[in-house]
């Protein structure tokens, strides 16, 4: 092995430069220490890399991938349960994990939503409403070591950061006409208004009310005004493109870090941006209770040590745990005899649909990523499982996301694969049809987990993540439920055929299900049951703290981003707590 | 020419190292370049011979016939599509994990073939021809008539048809998926010819602005089919 250069040492270093990398630097920089953030792919800004004249690109981004991991040099294994062999994710398939600057948030839809205050406290409140045996025996959710009154004002920070385009339910405790009316209160309305609405919207709002359910415009990181961000930095009006998910958007109107941060941030003297390094461990002292900084590899395959003395785990959910467990930081978890933290608790969520096919045009093809209408009536603990059965709920929504032609187009069930059947359903149904998507969340197991693969190793040599991960029947139950409310009001909309898309089976890595993979390096209040504690802190290294969506001890109904964006903002509070007393801030 | 020039300029800024450690501030211009370069036009490349090309032709044209909807996947040059992506890094599987060991897993493990795209195509289309020979007088698939093509596709879709050098399911998936691809990305790529695939469905093309028309629901857009290599019906031709 060559022995690795040492560079002078920064007071902070950030390992990953997505959303919760480049805020954290953001506000870290703001306190004037230095700042490096290592990011293992290549700089990309809005210009050029996501110019409108050639980013409409389905087949080049949505369909071959070119700007997300590359599982070549960067993939895990995967098995459904623990007597089978894991076998390499050899092309991306049910998630897609960014890479290079700006993360995943370069290219997601913009769905933003904050958390239910039972879902953070999700284990005690179950078992006060239900009882302790409502909950199964191999079921590991626990709460998270925060409440949802804490967050509050980081959510709002994240939300004014982004520009937020929707309409609130709840401000302050008082209803407020046209938003959620399930959702948490709010100390202040969403910072624009909502999007426009699409005409397949438009149906299933009226199809939702007439099924006696709630609609409301989703929250959207989609700006339906210009805006200028709490950083000072302008974003202009969405154009309903229909190119968000799987795209960079070249009009700064999805929120991203490229166009909410680095305008504010790159260039400053005392933040650097080190690209095409790859972070390869978290170094301690003799102690092994002491983060030194971390040692990174070029694309010449050159070896760097650099000190810091404070070091902030920002990489994408499972590269936070792959990295946690090469650096032998925390105790890997063993199910077998349930002890241990690092892996622990891995969720996902459960997602299914219903396509409606009606005699209307909806051209699909005028969208935007987070442009729909949802109903929330069966998230969370909102309705009484006790005659369900089943623990956690999700949302049912119909997006206007796009129609890109390729993996856009719905065709009523039974139709053919290919020939004549195939070719004329696709010209009958691409500007007739939209689909109802359910977002389900997923309960922890004591089976479901992340660590090192006996057998198969990335391009450093070092043995891959492994994957250990089905679906529970209490998903399933859960799933069908949902994809039953679905069902409810897709009738609704009178269509002339619908299709009703169960999740059924075990979990498979093939289909695109959804980025929104959790836990492994999961919050808590027990060192025994957690890698960090409630403030973010790794229970083991007190000068190391760990983002994003590897914290949530379960995954709840809604897409992650907006928790992981609050969670950033009260991470790095705690982290300014920390730099002015180094000490950790909750006593094991 | 002076597009050209540009081009090779960019070419020689994106191979330039960039040494890792260099300050974020002298990064950007390399990047800068590499970035404005999109390669989507990628070079007309073939892999598939003659023969294979003749297969892919016939194949095409039964997954999406010529009918009385118009032209189909044929006519809308979806083998050159397939032949040029087969060419280039999707042929190449270059950001698949290609590492052994190699073994069979369960079918929610996904693919675990040591064959990339191209060389699936090349395995399959031998076998499928070597099939069709012996049981067809000696005919290539392309040779057969649309009933008996329709039978070995359907063969291959259904199980019934097994290959010794590939695995007939993954190779079918695969030739199906490509099809749609070619007859509905961007006609930059060699599929799609005319908009023949977007004009089938009503796809106007990438577009930029909608924030007038989102609201006008239920009335059909009809503005002039665009794509990111250019447009159709450019000058009014009445």
């Amino acid at each position: 092995m060559s022995v690795a250069r040492r560079l002078p040492p920064v007071d902070v270093v950030i390992v990953g430069f997505g959303w919760t990398g480049s805020i954290v630097a953001k506000e870290l920089a703001d306190t004037g220490l230095q700042v490096l953030a290592i990011e293992r792919g290549e700089f990309r800004d809005t210009i050029p890399d996501f110019s409108p004249t050639f980013i409409q690109d389905e087949l080049r981004y949505a369909v071959r991938n070119s700007i997300f991991e590359e599982p070549h040099r960067e993939t895990l294994t995967f098995r459904n349960d623990m007597r089978q062999d894991a076998l390499p994710m050899r092309h991306l398939g049910s998630f897609r994990p960014g890479s290079g600057a700006g993360g995943a948030g370069v290219h997601w839809n913009g769905q933003t939503w904050r958390f239910l205050p039972t879902d953070f406290q999700l284990r005690s409140h179950i078992t006060q409403r239900y009882g302790a045996k409502f909950i199964p025996a191999d079921m590991t959710i626990q709460d998270w070591g925060v409440t949802y009154d804490e967050l509050e004002p980081c959510y709002d920070r994240f939300e004014y950061l982004c520009g937020i385009s929707g309409k609130a339910g709840n401000v302050a405790g008082k209803m407020q006409e046209g938003g959620n009316p399930f959702e948490a209160p709010r100390k202040r309305d969403y910072p624009l208004p909502p999007l426009k609405r699409s005409a397949a919207t438009v149906l299933f709002d009226k199809a939702a009310r007439e099924a006696g359910f709630h609609p409301f415009p989703c929250p959207a990181a989609n700006t339906s005004k210009p805006y200028k961000n709490i950083y000072g930095v302008q974003m202009g009006q969405c154009t309903y493109c229909g190119y968000c998910e799987w795209f960079g958007c070249g009009n700064y109107s999805k929120s991203s870090p490229q166009a909410c941060v680095f305008p504010a941030l790159l260039g400053r003297d005392n933040f650097e941006l080190r690209t095409r390094s790859e972070v390869l461990r978290v170094n301690l002292d003799s102690t092994g209770k002491r983060a030194t900084g971390v040692t990174y590899v070029d694309t010449m395959g050159r070896e760097f040590e650099q000190p810091a003395g404070l070091v902030v785990m920002c990489a994408y959910a499972q590269h936070n745990v792959h990295l946690l467990l090469l650096s032998r930081i925390g105790e890997p978890y063993d199910p077998v005899a349930n002890k241990g933290v690092v892996g622990r608790n891995y969720a996902y969520q459960i997602t299914s649909s219903v396509d409606v096919f009606v005699d209307d045009i909806l051209n699909p093809f005028m969208g935007a990523g987070a442009l729909g209408q949802g109903v929330d009536d069966f998230n969370g603990d909102l309705f009484d499982h006790g005659p369900q059965g089943f623990i956690g709920g999700g949302y049912l929504a119909l997006w206007t996301t796009g129609g890109r032609p390729i993996l856009q187009n719905h065709v009523p069930k039974g139709t053919p694969k290919w020939g004549s059947a195939f070719k004329r359903a696709l010209a009958e149904n691409y500007l007739k049809s939209a689909s109802i998507a359910t977002h389900g969340s997923v309960m922890s197991y004591r089976d479901a987990y992340l660590d090192l693969d006996p057998t198969y190793r990335d391009v450093y040599g070092n043995p891959m993540l492994r994957l250990t991960f089905d679906y529970h029947a209490n998903e399933h139950r859960m799933s069908d439920f949902l994809t039953e409310r679905a069902t409810d009001i897709a009738k609704a909309m009178r269509p002339r055929a619908l299709h009703a898309k169960k999740r059924e089976g075990r979990y498979s890595i093939v289909p695109y299900q959804t980025t929104h993979n959790t836990g492994g390096a999961i919050m808590g209040t027990d060192p025994r049951t957690s890698v960090v504690n409630r403030y973010l802190q790794v229970w083991d290294v007190p000068n190391m703290f760990v983002m994003g969506a590897c914290l949530f001890p379960q995954n709840a109904g809604y897409n992650p981003t907006g928790t992981v964006g609050a969670l950033t903002y009260w991470g790095v509070d705690a982290m300014k707590r920390y730099l002015r007393n180094p000490a950790p801030l909750v006593s094991a | 020419m002076a597009s050209l020039s540009r081009r090779n300029l960019l070419k020689a800024a994106a191979v330039a190292p960039a040494a890792a450690v260099v300050p974020l501030r002298l990064l950007v211009d390399v990047d800068t370049a590499r970035a404005a370069a999109p390669n989507y036009a990628q070079p007309p490349e073939r892999f598939l011979t003659t023969a294979e090309v003749s297969f892919v032709e016939a194949a095409v044209a039964r997954i999406i016939p010529a009918d009385d909807l118009g032209p189909g996947a044929k006519e809308a040059g979806v083998a050159t599509f397939i032949d040029r992506q087969l060419a280039g890094p999707y042929g190449r599987a270059e950001r698949w994990y290609m590492q052994g060991p190699w073994r069979h897993g369960e079918k929610e493990q996904g693919y675990q073939l040591k064959l990339t795209p191209a060389e699936l195509y090349r395995a399959a289309i031998a076998d499928i021809d070597a099939h069709v020979r012996a049981q067809h007088g000696n005919k290539t698939f392309a040779e057969l008539d649309a009933g008996a093509q329709d039978g070995v596709l359907h063969a291959l879709e259904d199980g019934k048809l097994e290959l010794p050098h590939a695995s007939a399911d993954a190779f079918f998936t695969m030739l199906v998926q490509n099809t749609v691809e070619g007859f509905l990305a961007d006609p930059l790529y060699g599929g799609n010819r005319d908009f023949i695939g977007w004009k089938l469905v009503g796809f106007p093309g990438p577009r930029y602005n909608y924030v007038e028309e989102i609201e006008q629901h239920g009335k059909r857009y009809d503005k002039p089919f665009v794509s990111i290599g250019g447009r159709d019906a450019a000058v009014d031709q009445a």
